[in-house]
């Protein structure tokens, strides 16, 4: 097997409270090559938090800590704020889902984009804009010119979703970390993001990270899929077979979902069991 | 048991004024319960308020129980039809204590019993009396969606208007709400009319769907009908297509539309 482009192994979050600490990721371990990675689990089961780590933007007081956390040759642990966002943009690119809080409201979508390029790449400007308009472009605006000028205010979502996808990626970065990506856009926008990030990334030959609480979504997605509760993994199953799923807690998510055209009176409600909280490792 | 005939709805007056929803005619019968789909934007919750009372209508006629209802409502006809909104955090006042949430619209409609009232209420939808003195922040997100319920129920209505009742919450605790609601309709002979982008939510609780698109009714299908792919307009392909997961073949001609869009 080749080098993974990212190898993490017993990643832990704290965060102290006042009524003692929150574990908020605990002991996750998983590699990533160029592929698609699925993070799914309910709402406070420490999937962004994971991604944040990943990126180096837990802030204090926050702890981290790991037995491995390695992006290609370089060891992420203990890497200044000034090593990340060296690497961050150019290596390693997160994507949210409400593009309003990483857009700058008051420079226009292009000028990002160029921004990001020349921080990046020591471009001229003149080459910055041009990547930023082919990068555009890539994203499947058809009018790359008239929407590098515009500022995020006057985007819809999905368009300012694609502006966040191209502004991402047009460092070149190996890793996409994309959490809830699409989940304020409608559904119909939501296929068309999906399918040019899934574009994007297949013929870029990077590695990305879905994360997402909706189970369809990252099976029918994903080559791989991570199953986190309170902070752990507690199962990985390949995505297309996320239906054979063995552990109880991923089972009693999907029978709690309704289906279309399989009604059943009442939905089999999820029955937790405290010992999915125990330690694993 | 609902019937709205030719109703358009304005936003704004005069020059600026903007029909949200135009000329909509549909009807819900006593005990159905009816699912609204539709692309965000195309008119759904301003359907769904103009029907509880909170905004007018500009054009057509309203029924509820056979009266015809407009803005000015008496005490009676604004009990009769109630609403649960999507963020129950941004419904419910977050200074108030349950208890007083709930103490609020038995003291508007000057109801008797008010004490037996809130027992029974948080009763209904599964709240202990451990809940009963707590503030919105300190529930869970499902914990408030069930004091919305509550909250609508103390009125006695007939009518639940819910307006993306679980898109804000967890699988789990969806299904939780999702069974809640069948019980209570079952209970109390409710009639619904649920909003929701959540084609098998829909399906799970509604006999009939409507589609909405820029404000009107492109039309009523069935849950089996969509189960079995039979619809006959794109937006509900689409939204079939999109609630069975990401379909590689299909997101490539989904693209072209990006493009030519
Ligand atoms: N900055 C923070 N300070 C304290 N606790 C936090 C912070 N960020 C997240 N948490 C806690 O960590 C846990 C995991 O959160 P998160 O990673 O956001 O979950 P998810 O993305 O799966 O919804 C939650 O219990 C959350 O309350
Ligand atoms: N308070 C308001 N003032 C002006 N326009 C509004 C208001 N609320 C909604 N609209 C407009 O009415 C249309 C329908 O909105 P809405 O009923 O909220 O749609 P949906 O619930 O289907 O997303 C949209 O174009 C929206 O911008
Ligand atoms: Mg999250
Ligand atoms: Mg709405």
């Amino acid at each position: 097997m080749t080098d993974p482009l990212l190898a993490v192994r017993n990643l832990s979050v704290t965060y102290p409270g006042d009524d003692g600490d929150v574990r908020a990721v605990r002991n996750v371990s998983f590699t990533l090559g160029r592929e698609r990675l699925g993070i799914v689990g309910e709402s406070g089961s420490g999937k962004s938090t994971t991604g944040r780590a990943i990126m180096g933007l837990v802030g204090h007081p926050g702890r981290i800590e790991a037995d491995e956390l390695r992006l290609g040759a370089t060891d992420l642990r203990g890497l200044s704020e000034r090593g990340f966002r060296r690497l961050r943009g150019q290596r390693i690119a997160m994507v949210l889902q409400d593009p309003k809080y990483s857009l700058d409201p008051v420079m226009s979508v292009g000028q990002q984009i160029a921004e990001t390029h020349r921080s990046h790449l020591r471009s001229s400007h003149r080459d910055a804009r041009r990547a930023a308009l082919e990068m555009l472009q890539a994203v499947h605006i058809r009018d790359p010119e008239r929407v590098y000028t515009m500022y995020p205010h006057q985007v819809s979502g999905g368009m300012g979703q694609r502006v966040m996808i191209a502004m991402m990626l047009i460092a070149g970065p190996d890793i996409l970390i994309a959490d809830e990506p699409t989940s304020a856009l409608d559904v119909t926008v939501q296929t068309q993001v999906l399918a040019i990030l899934d574009e994007l990334v297949r013929s870029r030959g990077m590695g990305l990270i879905l994360i997402s609480h909706n189970l369809h979504l990252v099976s029918s997605f994903c080559d791989r899929v991570l199953v986190m509760y309170a902070g752990q993994v507690l199962e990985t199953c390949v995505a297309g077979k996320l239906s054979e799923a063995k552990h109880p807690y991923t089972r009693g998510l999907l029978a709690a979902l309704p289906q279309l055209g399989h009604r059943r009176a009442e939905l089999p409600q999820l029955q937790r069991d405290p010992a999915w909280m125990a330690d694993l490792a | 048991m609902i019937t709205l005939d030719g109703v358009t709805i304005t936003y704004g007056s005069g020059a600026r004024a903007v029909a949200a929803v135009r000329d909509l005619t549909l009807s819900v019968a006593e005990g159905e319960a009816v699912g609204l789909v539709g692309e965000s934007g195309s008119g759904k919750s301003t359907v769904l308020r103009a029907i509880a009372g909170l905004i007018p209508y500009a054009a057509g006629e309203i029924t509820l129980a056979g009266r015809r209802v407009d803005r000015r409502r008496t005490t009676a006809e604004r009990k009769m039809a109630q609403m649960v909104f999507q963020d129950p955090y941004g419904s419910l006042h977050p200074n108030q204590t349950v208890d007083q949430i709930l103490a609020l619209p038995v003291a508007i409609h000057r109801l008797d019993r008010g004490e037996t009232r809130i027992v029974q209420a948080l009763a209904e939808v599964g709240l202990g009396a451990e809940h009963r003195y707590r503030y919105p922040h300190q529930l869970s997100g499902g914990q408030r969606q069930r004091v919305a319920i509550a909250r609508a129920l103390i009125l006695e209505p007939r009518i639940l208007l819910l307006d993306e009742p679980t898109s804000a919450l967890d699988v789990s605790v969806q299904a939780e709400i999702l069974n809640l609601l069948s019980r209570l309709r079952r209970d109390h002979g409710l009639t619904l009319l649920m909003v929701s982008h959540d084609l098998a939510v829909i399906a799970h609780l509604c006999e009939r769907i409507g589609v909405m698109s820029r404000g009107q009714l492109l039309e009523i299908t069935t849950a089996t009908a969509m189960a079995n792919n039979q619809v006959t307009h794109d937006y509900t392909r689409e939204l079939l297509r999109s609630n069975a997961g990401f379909d590689r073949s299909s997101a490539a001609s989904a693209e072209l539309d990006v493009v030519a869009g």
